[in-house]
């Protein structure tokens, strides 16, 4: 019987004594006190902190202790499938995490001589060409932080090649699928667009004929993501692209979904003049609990004078940063990009090469397929659209029927999932799915650990149907039972700090 | 492949149109055995001279600080570094519990009341927290002072564009660096969402007129947003105590290295106000009790701001962002502690002074430019020397040290300046050795 770590774990603030220290701080020299004299001659009064810092006093062994217990209260990917859809929870390559921990990486400056960085700035030119490769774009900015960042950067992108072409005050509206990420319409949102709603067909792939309707000469943009959220290759892609590329609106491709194709077919190939890559999920780094992660964008030549400052380049086996791109939207953040998580996707690609990659959408696809086809034999689980259409990476199961049938929703299964030692599917989304389950496997696990995941499937299913008691109780084996969410939304009750939390009980 | 009934992996792709399959392997390396990679990957590394070879002088928004060897064990456990955003809090109390930590000492650090678990950095903290400020007063201005990191107005301004906002640059006193007071006056109005400082600022003194501003801010009813380096708060009044609404900064300092200037650590809180909270980008974690009430237990919260719920009318487009690197900061701030930030504060201090102190002995050297208060920075202006920042820069490395950097581009008013940085890691044979370098070479040319 599978049991999380449950401790019993205070909050830090609520731990150690006064006086005790986990850390000491270098003092300073005799002679520069000597030189400077103390603090208070330094520092004019009126800037000096003189209430107290309340943060907690612990001895390092009580901080390593308190936070290798709630590290234990942690699922991850290294305990076993985390079939999160749309996340590609991959397995993370150790070598990696070794190589980003060395020196030679982590006490780099980012404004030190280039000269004194050529090493880095290889590693970040070579990985920029090879993203341009695997995406089939022109060229390549590293810089977004994280596949978000990466959509506002590319909706930027429009605006300045629509404002080149003055037809920015026109070109006001961004269509996304009814089936996209939520990340695309407030990416478009913000900005500045108005979000236009595709409908999806019965086949979960946008309706066509419903899109002419909805492209014009207001279309900035259409955002897609290919397989699209169902883990459905929207064939109809030439036709999409030829009937936004003729209304004169431009091509966005959220590469969420990147895993499926990898080595077999390309965005740029596809028409599309804008790419996003979340390299913490195709390229395998950790995402460390919610980031860091980082969101490179490929774009086609036309759009290349339009990206970020600094671009990486080179000349002569040498390797600088160019900042004389008169075009350019400016900057989305500062320095040149997550570095450190991009090093860890350098080694991966390099690792894998392509027949690896090539090999990972295989892999990916064939444990999406097996899934799907042993998880439609259990009751109460249905495949919503796209009867009789392939799936790619994920697959997106409605638990309708069980919950019109006994009570239990998607939410409940993936509580239950969590009993048995697993990580619960992507729920609730895509939203065109009712009570939707999205499962997406990834490459990295093995048949008997989908065939463990398929197992538990099969028993919260008996267990619905015989005792939703159990299921709807759950999840009883994890670290913590289910929690008072509304209780923590409500202004009344929200405790967002310690401080917070001090001054609404009035303990402070 | 027997399960589902296919003869080969090729049937699985069969759905992709033909024109858009690939035709040929993608140009890249082949497949690497793990030692191959691992020395091809160090080897390219050691191209670069690091700080740990050479002392380096450079801050500029990413700063070299000591992380302490429990900060890395911590890093290094598998249940943060490899688990996904804790979208099903029954298995992710750890990564939770360490993000409501990380919320808790930002709000001590700062005295707000509310934080979020990160954003990506510092710049785009700030362009969220302008856009936060004009949402909430539904005006179309914000002030900055000229002072402000020129990337971080360059960020501003691409986070402004879509939405219209206007910003107004305000003067600096040419003396001192503090802001031009009688400049904010004239450019505040009834427009105004937010009025922005930084402190300590960008150029590295401190801006002691912080009361005057926040009042003048409050009196328009605009915002007022304090950017801060969370470093320099065990000594320094906390933004919170003078009057801001917003802090945003850097994290990076807190417990992560420089890492070329990425991943870092945007800093962003608030008051306790519901007018702003309501408006807060970012995911923000809570603590709740279980349904039963039976034990405490952590969940995001507030997550009809997000755009996994709101989409197109969500605060932000914010989905992944740092959460490690604020795990790093909550462990970080756990093992100083207040005397231990404090002493941080006044290490730093002291041995930033201790420089300008021995850099100003320099013949033809001026610093700091401005006759104001310093923290960890400082501008060193060489004007009378005849050379270049680029110059003596190019020179110091010759002597095995980073220079400071040049602001002789962004801030051509400064002439030669260069901005140096000193930290707790800078012994005082470093810094001598900085000065002796400088004078050799500063001399060497004159004779």
């Amino acid at each position: 019987m599978f049991r999380q770590a449950r401790w019993d774990e205070p909050i830090i603030f609520e731990m150690g004594n006064p006086g005790r220290r986990g850390h000491i701080v270098p003092q300073v020299e005799e002679e520069i006190k000597e030189a400077v004299g103390s603090v208070e001659t330094i520092l004019p009064s009126k800037l000096q902190r003189k209430n107290g810092l309340r943060l907690p006093e612990l001895s390092e062994a009580e901080v390593v202790r308190h936070f290798t217990r709630l590290s234990q209260m942690n699922y991850c990917v290294d305990l076993g499938l985390y079939p999160l859809g749309s996340c590609t929870m991959k397995y993370n390559p150790k070598i990696n995490e070794l190589l980003a921990a060395s020196a030679s990486m982590t006490a780099i400056h980012p404004y030190q001589d280039e000269r004194t960085a050529q090493g880095i700035l290889e590693i970040l030119y070579k990985l920029s060409r090879w993203l341009a490769e695997i995406t089939g774009t022109h060229e390549v900015c590293l810089q977004p932080a994280a596949g978000a960042q990466g959509e506002f950067l590319g909706a930027l992108m429009m605006r300045a090649y629509h404002e080149e072409n003055d037809q920015l005050e026109e070109r006001t509206e961004l269509i996304v699928p009814d089936s996209a990420h939520g990340t695309n319409p407030a990416s478009g949102s913000m900005a500045g667009f108005q979000i236009v709603v595709a409908p999806s067909n019965e086949n979960g792939c946008i309706d066509l004929e419903a899109l002419k309707t909805t492209v014009s000469n207001r279309t900035a943009g259409l955002m897609l993501t290919n397989p699209n959220t169902l883990g459905i290759f929207e064939t109809e892609i030439e036709e999409i692209a030829g009937l936004v590329h003729d209304a004169g609106g431009l091509l966005y491709y959220d590469g969420a979904n990147l895993n499926a194709i990898l080595g077999k077919s390309r965005p740029g190939d596809m028409g599309f003049d804008i790419v996003h890559i979340n390299i913490h999920k195709t390229f395998g780094t950790p995402h460390g609990g919610g980031g860091p992660g980082a969101g490179p964008i490929g774009v086609s030549e036309k759009l290349e004078k339009f990206l970020p400052v600094p671009r990486i380049a080179s000349s002569h086996e040498s390797y600088y940063l160019d900042y004389d791109k008169p075009r350019s939207v400016g900057k989305i953040r500062c320095f040149y990009g997550n570095a450190a998580v991009l090093l860890k996707a350098f080694a991966y690609i390099m690792s894998l090469g392509a027949e690896g990659l090539e090999e990972i959408a295989e892999i990916a696809v064939l444990n999406a397929n097996y899934i799907l086809k042993k998880l439609r034999k259990i009751a109460g689980l249905e495949l919503p659209y796209g009867e009789g259409r392939q799936r790619k990476h994920e697959c997106v199961f409605s638990v309708e029927k069980m919950r019109k049938e006994c009570g239990v929703r998607a939410l409940n299964v993936s509580k239950r999932i969590l009993d048995y030692g697993l990580h619960a599917p992507t729920t609730y989304f895509p939203l065109i799915v009712d009570e939707a389950l999205m499962i997406e496997p990834t490459e990295s696990y093995e048949k008997e650990e989908l065939d463990r995941f398929i197992g538990t499937m099969k028993r919260i299913s008996h267990e619905a149907y015989n005792c939703p008691q159990t299921v709807l109780e759950a999840p009883q084996n994890a670290a913590i039972t289910r929690l008072d969410e509304t209780k923590a939304s409500h202004p009344k009750t929200m405790r967002l700090s310690w401080r917070m939390h001090s001054k609404r009980t009035g303990s402070s | 492949m027997k399960e589902i009934g296919i003869n080969s992996i090729e049937e699985l792709f069969a759905d992709i149109p033909a024109e858009f399959r690939l035709k040929k392997r993608l140009g890249l390396p082949y497949p690497t055995p793990e030692l191959e990679v691992r020395r091809h990957v160090k080897g390219i590394l050691s191209k670069n001279r690091t700080s740990t070879n050479m002392p380096v002088f450079l801050g500029a928004g990413c700063w070299p600080h000591y992380i302490p060897a429990a900060v890395e064990t911590i890093l290094g456990r598998t249940e943060f570094l490899t688990s996904y955003t804790p979208y099903q809090p029954e298995a992710s109390q750890g990564t939770l519990q360490a993000l409501f930590e990380y919320q808790s000492m930002i709000c001590e650090l700062t005295t707000m009341e509310v934080a979020n678990c990160s954003m990506y950095d510092w710049a785009s903290a700030l362009g969220e927290a302008v856009r936060m400020a004009a949402r909430v007063t539904h005006r179309i201005e914000a002030i900055i002072p000229k002072t402000t990191h020129p990337e971080r107005t360059a960020t501003l301004q691409t986070y402004m564009k879509p939405i219209g906002v206007d910003l107004k640059p305000v003067d600096y006193n040419r003396e001192t660096g503090q802001l031009n007071i009688e400049d904010l006056k004239e450019k505040i109005s009834a427009k105004t969402a937010a009025v922005y400082i930084e402190n300590p600022t960008y150029l590295g003194f401190l801006e002691t007129q912080v009361k005057e501003i926040a009042d003048e801010t409050h009196d328009h009813n605009a915002l007022f947003i304090v950017g801060v380096d969370p470093t320099s708060l065990g000594i320094l009044q906390p933004p919170g105590e003078y009057g801001a609404d917003i802090v945003v900064g850097e994290g990076q300092p807190l417990g992560n290295p420089m890492n070329f200037g990425g991943p870092l650590l945007g800093v962003f809180a608030c008051r306790d106000d519901m007018r702003l909270i309501r408006q807060m980008p970012g995911r923000i974690v809570g603590l709740t009790q279980t349904l039963d009430a039976e034990r405490k237990g952590f969940c995001m919260t507030l997550q009809t701001r997000e755009q996994h719920i709101r989409r197109e009318k969500a605060t932000s487009n914010i989905c992944t962002d740092e959460a490690l690197t604020a795990v790093a900061a909550a462990a970080y701030l756990a093992l100083l502690g207040p005397r231990g930030l404090k002493e941080l504060g006044e290490v730093v201090i002291s041995k930033a002074h201790y420089a300008m102190r021995l850099l100003a002995r320099i013949e033809g050297v001026k610093t700091p430019v401005f006759d104001s208060p310093h923290f960890k920075e400082f501008t060193v202006n060489f004007d009378r020397t005849g050379k270049t920042v680029r110059d003596v820069h190019k020179q110091l490395l010759q002597h095995q040290i980073h220079g400071g950097k040049d602001l002789s581009r962004e801030f051509p008013e400064l002439g030669e300046t260069a901005l140096y940085c000193v930290t707790e890691m800078h012994s005082k044979a470093d810094i001598d050795q900085l000065v002796d370098a400088l004078e050799e070479i500063l001399t060497e040319e004159e004779s």
